[in-house]
C-alpha cells in the first residue's frame, strides 16, 4: 500500500510541486497571487508558452529535436502582421491568412531541409533563430521612427486574439464565465466516469474508485476556482479558448491516433520504425510544419496582447517553450511525454514568472531561478527513470 | 616447449541469463601464435573481453596469470600496461584524424598537456614501416582502405609495446591479397618473437599461421590442437568446432506440402551506401515456395543481412539491380510500406538495434508494422489493440504479466516472440528471419523453431538467415551458402552436412 502511494507521488511529482510553489508565491505576496487580476495575468501572459510548448513537445517526441527559431519568428511574423495591417491597411481577416501562408512556407522549409536534407534540427532552427530576428528588427525600423508599429486600432484583430467573451467590469460576477465553468466541470465529471465504466464493463485494468472521485473533486475545485475567479476579472479571455482548443485537439493527435503514434515510435527507434513500413521523414516534416504553424498561432496571440508588433517581441520563447515541456516530463531524447505533463511545466513556469514579478524579484534574479527549476527537474526526471530501469 | 607467458583458468563469465564462459581453460606459450576458433557466440571475443580487462576483475570467475604473476585487470589501460593489446574486429580508428593522430590516441607522445607532434609523426613513420605500410603518417584514415586500416591498427598496437597480441578476426574484412599480407606480417612477428591470439572463422588462414590452436564451443574449451606435434587440416578442426550430436533440438515439422513460387529473386546485386564501388552483394539469385523453410547460412560480413534489407523495399544499399517476382508477378518495391503491402515481412537480425521501441509496451510493438489493422481513420482503437497483443502472446506463448509491459524489460527470448508477433499481425506470405534465435536461450529457441514450422504448416515462405550451422542445417528445407557477397552453393536438406557447407565456404575462399 505504502508503494502505491509513492507510486502516485511520483507520477504526479509536478503536479505537487506545482501546488506547492503557487502556495509559496501566495503567502509570499501576502495573498496577491490569489486576486482575480493574477488569474486573468497567468492565462493571458502565458498563453504563448502552452502554444508553443504544444509544438515544441511534438518536435522533442521524435528524438529530442528542438526548434530554436520559434521566437525570432513571432518577432518578424509580428512585423510583417503589423505591416499588412496598420501601414498597408490591408484587412484583418486577409492579413491573417496570409500571416498564415507565410508561417506555412516557412515551415514547409524548415521541414525540408530537417527531414530530407538531414541537416540537425537545432542547426536549421539556429539560422532562423538569427536571421528572422535581423530581418523582423530591420522590417520595423524601415517602416516605423520608434522601432515599433502600433495595432491598437485594429479592433477585430484584437478582439478576436486578445478580447473577453461578454466582458463585464471588473469585480462584477461574470454569470457566462462561471456558466462555462459549470459546463467544464459537467464534461470533465462524465467523461472520466464514463471512461471507468468501460474499462470496468470490457475487464480492463481500471483506477479505483477512490481516486477517481478525488480526481474528479480536485479536477472540478480548479476548474471553478479559475471560473470564479475570471469571472471577476471581466470574464473569459479569448486566448484562454485558444489555449484549451489548442490542447485538446494535440492531446487527442498524441493519444488516440496512429499519426501521433508515429511520433513517440520515432523517438523511441527511428530505424525500427523505419523498417515498420512509417514514412519517418514525412513525420519529421510534419513536426516542423506543426511548429511553424503553431508559431503562427503564437504571434496572433502575442502581437494582439501587446497591441503591437516590436522588435523585442519574442525573445526567450523559444527557451520557454523547451522548458515547459522538459518540466512537464517530456524526455530530452524523445519518445516519452504528453500534453498534461507539458501544461503542467508550461504552467509552472507561467506561476513562476508572475509570482517574483510580483513579489519584485529583479529579472536577472528571475532567469536564475528559472534556470535552476530546469535543471532540478532535468535531474529528476533521469534520477527517476535511471531507478525503473534498475529495479 | 617454451615459456608459458599466459594462463587463463577456469574462466566462467555470466550474462543475464546466460553463460557465456563455462570453465574455460587457455594457455598460451611465448612467442607462438596461437589460434582460437568456433562457432559465432561460442565465447571466443567473450574470453578476449575477459583478458584485456574490458569485463574487469570481479565480474567473471577464474584467474589470469600472465608472466607469472596474477592479473586482475580493471579497465583496458591496465592489460596494456602489461603489453596486452588486443585489436578489435571492428577497427576503432576516426576516419577524420591522420594515421600518426589515431595511432596514438590515448597514448599521446610529449608533456602531460601538450602533444609533440614532431615525435607523434616521427614515431608513427617509424611504426608504419615494421608493419610495411609505405603511406605518411599524415594522411586521413578515411583515405586508406581497409587493408591499410587494418595494419594501421597493428602498428598502433606495436607503438604500445605490445608483448602479446590479439587479433580478433583481423581478416574479416580484406581481401585475399591483403589477408595473405596480413598473415605473413604476422609470422615475421613471430620470428622477432612476438605472442599472438588469433581469433578466426577462416579455417585456411588459421591453419597457415597457428602454431596451436584452441577450439571453443558453447562457451568451454573443447580442445587444443597442437600443429607440429600431427597433421591438422580444416576437415579435423571442423569436427572439433561442430562435434556434438543433433538430437531433438529442432521440432519435426511433418506432411507440410511444399507448394508454388512464392518469391523469386534473379541476378541481385547491391553496393555500400557510403563506399558506392564496393558490391556487397553480387548477383544473387533465389527461390523460395509456399511451405517451404529456406535457410542462408554465412559467417558475419557474408552480405545476409544487406540482401534481405535490400529485398525489402530497399531499406539498405545504392545501386540495386535485379529482378524480384512475388506470387508470379514482378514488382519493384521502393520502401518498406510498399514490400509489406507486398505481402513480404523482415524480422530484423538486431532485436534492439532496429527491432523493437524498448521504451514502448508490447502492444505497441505488436501494431507498429499494421496500424491500419487497430485503427479506422487514423484513430486508434485501443481495445483492438490491445486484443490484437494478447492474442499474438497466447499464440506465442510470451511471457509477460501484461501487454502493457515494456518491451526493455522481457528477455531476449520474448522480445523476439514480440517481434515475431509484430510481423505475423502483417499477415505475410513470405517472412525473412534474420538471425532469428540470436543471444536466446535453448529453451526458447525451441519455441521459436514450433513458431517456424507453424509458419510454414500455414502456407507461408520462411527465409532463415542464421550464422549457426546447426539450427541451419535442423531446419532447413533446402540452403543457400553465402560467401563475400555471392552465393558459394546451394544444398537440399537431405545432402547437407557440416562438413560440406564448410568445404564450400572454404572453397569459394580459395578461389
Amino acid at each position: 500500500m505504502a508503494k502505491k502511494y509513492t507510486d502516485v507521488l511520483k507520477k504526479n511529482a509536478m503536479l505537487i510541486v506545482l501546488v506547492l510553489v503557487y502556495i509559496f508565491f501566495t503567502v509570499s505576496t501576502g495573498g496577491g497571487m490569489f486576486q482575480a487580476m493574477n488569474f486573468n495575468a497567468l492565462i493571458t501572459q502565458n498563453a504563448y508558452v502552452f502554444v508553443l510548448a504544444t509544438g515544441m513537445l511534438m518536435c522533442m517526441l521524435t528524438g529530442g529535436n528542438i526548434d530554436l527559431s520559434c521566437g525570432s519568428f513571432v518577432c518578424f511574423l509580428g512585423a510583417f502582421g503589423g505591416i499588412l495591417m496598420s501601414i498597408k491597411g490591408i484587412p484583418v481577416g486577409l492579413s491573417i491568412i496570409l500571416m498564415l501562408l507565410v508561417g506555412v512556407v516557412y515551415g514547409c522549409a524548415l521541414g525540408f531541409l530537417i527531414a530530407y536534407v538531414n541537416i540537425p534540427p537545432w542547426i536549421a532552427t539556429l539560422a532562423g533563430y538569427l536571421a528572422f530576428r535581423g530581418w523582423g528588427t530591420a522590417l520595423l525600423s524601415s517602416n516605423s521612427t520608434t522601432g515599433s508599429i502600433s495595432l491598437a486600432a485594429q479592433k477585430s484583430f484584437l478582439a478576436i486574439f486578445s478580447g473577453k467573451i461578454f466582458s463585464t467590469p471588473i469585480n462584477q460576477l461574470n454569470v457566462i464565465c462561471v456558466a462555462a465553468g459549470v459546463i467544464a466541470s459537467v464534461v470533465v465529471v462524465v467523461t472520466s466516469v464514463m471512461s471507468r465504466a468501460r474499462k470496468v464493463k470490457k475487464g480492463y485494468e481500471a483506477e479505483s474508485m477512490m481516486s477517481l472521485l478525488v480526481k474528479c473533486v480536485l479536477s472540478v475545485a480548479v476548474i471553478m476556482l479559475f471560473a470564479y475567479k475570471l469571472a471577476l476579472a471581466g470574464g473569459i479571455p479569448t486566448v484562454l479558448i485558444w489555449v484549451v482548443i489548442i490542447v485538446l485537439i494535440y492531446n487527442f493527435i498524441t493519444s488516440k491516433t496512429t499519426l501521433g503514434r508515429y511520433f513517440y515510435t520515432i523517438g523511441g527507434n527511428a530505424e525500427a520504425t523505419r523498417l515498420s513500413g512509417v514514412d519517418t521523414k514525412l513525420i519529421m516534416f510534419l513536426a516542423y510544419l506543426n511548429m511553424a504553424f503553431l508559431t503562427v498561432i503564437t504571434t496572433y496571440i502575442v502581437t494582439a496582447r501587446f497591441q503591437a508588433a516590436n522588435s523585442t517581441a519574442g525573445t526567450y520563447y523559444e527557451m520557454d517553450a523547451i522548458a515547459a515541456c522538459v518540466v512537464g516530463g517530456v524526455s530530452a531524447y524523445g519518445g516519452a511525454g504528453n500534453i498534461f505533463g507539458m501544461v503542467v511545466g508550461a504552467t509552472l513556469i507561467g506561476v513562476i514568472n508572475l509570482g517574483m514579478s510580483l513579489m519584485g524579484v529583479d529579472a536577472n534574479w528571475q532567469k536564475i531561478v528559472k534556470g535552476m527549476v530546469l535543471l532540478a527537474a532535468v535531474v529528476f526526471d533521469i534520477l527517476a527513470t535511471r531507478k525503473n530501469n534498475t529495479k | 616447449m617454451g615459456k608459458v607467458i599466459l594462463e587463463m583458468k577456469n574462466i566462467t563469465k555470466t550474462f543475464p541469463g546466460v553463460k557465456a564462459l563455462d570453465n574455460v581453460n587457455l594457455q598460451v606459450e611465448e612467442g607462438e601464435i596461437h589460434a582460437l576458433v568456433g562457432e559465432n557466440g561460442a565465447g571466443k571475443s567473450t574470453l578476449m573481453n575477459v583478458l584485456s580487462g574490458i569485463y574487469p576483475y570481479g565480474t567473471y570467475e577464474g584467474s589470469i596469470i600472465y608472466n607469472g604473476e596474477e592479473c586482475q585487470f580493471q579497465k583496458i589501460k591496465d592489460s596494456e600496461n602489461k603489453g596486452i593489446v588486443i585489436i578489435h574486429q571492428e577497427l576503432a580508428l576516426v576516419p577524420q584524424m591522420s594515421i600518426g593522430e589515431n595511432m596514438f590516441l590515448g597514448n599521446e607522445r610529449g608533456k602531460k598537456n601538450a602533444i609533440n607532434w614532431n615525435e607523434t609523426y616521427g614515431e608513427a613513420d617509424k611504426y608504419l614501416k615494421m608493419v610495411g605500410l609505405s603511406e605518411s603518417s599524415h594522411v586521413l584514415i578515411k583515405d586508406i582502405g581497409t587493408g591499410k586500416q587494418q595494419l594501421v591498427e597493428i602498428a598502433k598496437a606495436l607503438a604500445k609495446h605490445a608483448k602479446l597480441l590479439i587479433l580478433d578476426e583481423p581478416t574479416s574484412s580484406l581481401n585475399e591479397t591483403d589477408s595473405r599480407a596480413l598473415l605473413d606480417l604476422m609470422l615475421e612477428f613471430k620470428k622477432q618473437g612476438m605472442t599472438m591470439i588469433i581469433i578466426s572463422h577462416k579455417l585456411n588462414e588459421v591453419v597457415y599461421v597457428a602454431d596451436k590452436i584452441t577450439v571453443v564451443r558453447d562457451g568451454s574449451t573443447v580442445e587444443t590442437l597442437d600443429c607440429h606435434n600431427m597433421e591438422i587440416d580444416e576437415d579435423r578442426i571442423i569436427r572439433g568446432m561442430v562435434g556434438r550430436e543433433i538430437t531433438n533440438r529442432f521440432p519435426k515439422r511433418e506432411n507440410v506440402a511444399i507448394g508454388d513460387v512464392n518469391m523469386e529473386v534473379k541476378n541481385w546485386s547491391v553496393h555500400h551506401p557510403v563506399y558506392t564501388e564496393r558490391k556487397v552483394v553480387d548477383n544473387v539469385s533465389l527461390t523460395v515456395r509456399a511451405g517451404e523453410v529456406v535457410g542462408i547460412y554465412g559467417l558475419m560480413g557474408a552480405g545476409r543481412t544487406e540482401l534481405a534489407m535490400s529485398i525489402f523495399g530497399q531499406s539498405y544499399g545504392y545501386g540495386i539491380t535485379g529482378t524480384l517476382t512475388i506470387h508470379g508477378r514482378e514488382i519493384t518495391l521502393k520502401n518498406p510500406r510498399e514490400a509489406i503491402d507486398a505481402k513480404l515481412a523482415y524480422v530484423t537480425e538486431d532485436r534492439k538495434g532496429n527491432g523493437l521501441v524498448l521504451s514502448n509496451p508490447i502492444r505497441v510493438n505488436t501494431s507498429l508494422a499494421n496500424m491500419k489493422g487497430v485503427s479506422e481513420k487514423g484513430i486508434i482503437d485501443v481495445d483492438k489493440e490491445y486484443a490484437v497483443a494478447v492474442e499474438y502472446k497466447d499464440k506465442l506463448k510470451t511471457k509477460t504479466p501484461t501487454v502493457e509491459q515494456n518491451v526493455g524489460n522481457l528477455s531476449g527470448g520474448n522480445q523476439q516472440k514480440v517481434l515475431l508477433a509484430k510481423w505475423m499481425y502483417t499477415d505475410p506470405d513470405i517472412l525473412i528471419l534474420d538471425e532469428p534465435t540470436r543471444g536466446i536461450d535453448v529453451g526458447a529457441k525451441y519455441e521459436i523453431y514450433c513458431i517456424i514450422n507453424d509458419l510454414v504448416r500455414a502456407g507461408k515462405s520462411v527465409i532463415m538467415i542464421s550464422s549457426e550451422l546447426p539450427e541451419v542445417l535442423g531446419m532447413s528445407d533446402r540452403i543457400y551458402i553465402m560467401n563475400e557477397g555471392r552465393f558459394v552453393g546451394e544444398l537440399n536438406a537431405d545432402e547437407a552436412t557440416q562438413e560440406s557447407i564448410m568445404a564450400s565456404i572454404i572453397q569459394s575462399g580459395r578461389e
